[in-house]
């Protein structure tokens, strides 16, 4: 997938942002009605679809816990998503991103407060240009949130990476498949704590350092969009 | 005012911490998004959304969903079942190994009950000990979401009575969200439960339910 283009010109990106600019972003809650919660989430051409369900009663009785719920994540990426089709259904990489989005998803969440019982959690992907999984957190975290789940603070994620020496925020597509480095971060922005840290490539330690500063300021803006985005909804109401 | 998850309410100050809150070093933040409640007494937040988590005194509208040896697992639209003990059911003497409890409630049954214990692992009981608590035969049930259910039974009661009164029809309402509706005029009283569940942040809701009733 690598390509020999020219990836920063005049120091702007492709699609002309500075590197520490973040692509347009939009968030809508409760777009599915028979879900208990849900959300969509755009990154720019990124489109992230979250649906949760539950709590609710859990089997087979082997997978209950005596002394808390459980969180389930089913990552998917819809066939049309991508240029070439993608053949449906669970492969390896989702696999993985399911995980690594429970993980990040879990700290967040009072399982205790719903013992024997299941969170499930659908994100799907609609159109994938980049930061799918940071993508797919934030709409979840959103989601999470309408279902009425207990939760410690909101889970806000962004993605940070490195092209042709530059630092940079929010990787597209293209940038994605030719960067030299990139990295996923997801936090609790309110308790400033990281629940998501994955890196690909090469890095030093004081880029590692800039990089996380930089996802954690970048995280915080997106705290607040996801903030406005409930706020919209019930706006109404009060 | 609205409140989401992981937003900082007040500091504690000695007070009591409500449902949908958590304290950390002192101060109290929401839990769940919903509508936050600080009073001199008590910090606490009023959840918007979410499945009906049993607590024990609630009444509850139940479906039978197995007949075991000595008691009933209700279903209690909540993740977890409710056990009904024969002797919380039935006044008599029964000799469990020679009767079968499916003749006093069956499969499917549905029953007006309250809830009297909910362990830490959310172990549920429900008990029919008391004057309110009955089998309820015929009639419809009707799920809303059980955060709505003060609305719709309205302030002393008010909306349920409006909507009986109008209906002249027999109505229960569970705290779980499950209301049972029973007599010739359902499909309007059912369409007016519908209508506070979904208009209940708009002011002049009687007013509304009123009108719709009478026209």
């Amino acid at each position: 997938m690598k390509k020999d283009i020219k990836l920063l010109v005049e120091g702007k990106r492709l699609d002309g942002r500075l590197p520490d600019q973040l692509r347009p972003i939009s968030m809508k809650v409760d777009v599915i009605s028979r879900a208990d919660g849900s959300a969509e989430v755009r990154l720019g051409n990124t489109i992230a679809l979250a649906s949760v369900y539950g709590p609710r009663a859990l089997y087979p009785k082997f997978l209950q816990e005596e002394e808390s719920g459980i969180v389930r994540v089913r990552y998917n990426m819809v066939p049309f998503s991508v240029d070439e089709r993608k053949s449906p259904g669970p492969d390896r990489r989702s696999i993985e991103l399911s995980k690594v989005m429970r993980l990040a998803l879990e700290p967040a969440i009072f399982l205790e407060d719903f013992p024997k019982a299941a969170v499930d959690v659908f994100v799907d992907i609609l159109q994938a240009d980049g930061s799918t999984r940071v993508a797919g957190i934030n709409a979840a975290s959103l989601a999470l949130a309408c279902a009425g789940v207990p939760m410690r603070d909101l889970v806000s994620a962004c993605s940070v990476g490195k092209i042709e020496g530059t630092l940079i925020v929010d990787l597209n597509g293209i940038e994605d498949n030719n960067s030299e480095s990139d990295m996923a971060v997801a936090m609790m922005p309110g308790r400033d704590e990281i629940t998501l840290l994955q890196m690909d490539g090469e890095l030093n330690k004081d880029e590692v350092l800039r990089l996380l500063s930089l996802a954690r300021e970048n995280c915080k803006k997106i705290y607040e969009l996801q903030k406005q985005a409930i706020r919209e909804k019930y706006k109404s109401g009060e | 005012m609205i409140v989401l998850p992981g937003e900082f309410l007040d500091e504690r100050k000695g007070r009591k911490l409500g449902k949908g809150v958590y304290e950390e070093n002192g101060k109290v933040f929401a839990k769940v998004l919903g509508l936050s409640k600080i009073t001199d007494t008590e910090v606490s937040v009023i959840p918007l959304s979410g499945t009906y988590l049993p607590s024990a005194g609630d009444r509850v509208i139940g479906v039978i969903s197995t007949v075991e040896i000595a008691g009933w697992f209700v279903d209690i639209n909540s993740p977890y079942l409710a056990f009904l003990p024969l002797g919380e059911a039935v006044e008599e003497f029964v000799d469990t190994s020679r009767v079968d409890l499916s003749k006093y409630f069956d499969t499917g049954d549905v029953i007006f009950c309250r809830i009297v214990k909910v362990t830490k692992s959310k172990n549920v009981v429900v008990s029919m000990r008391d004057m309110a608590s009955r089998k309820l035969y015929g009639g419809v049930l009707v799920k809303v979401t059980p955060h709505k259910v003060p609305r719709i039974i309205g302030k002393g009661g008010s909306m349920i009575q409006l909507i009986k009164q109008k209906t002249k029809c027999e109505i229960y309402v569970g705290q779980n969200g499950v209301i049972w509706v029973k007599g010739e005029n359902k499909g309007k009283a059912i369409e007016a439960i519908l209508m506070v569940e979904r208009e209940s942040h708009i002011p002049g809701l009687t007013e509304r339910v009123d009108r719709m009733l009478s026209s």
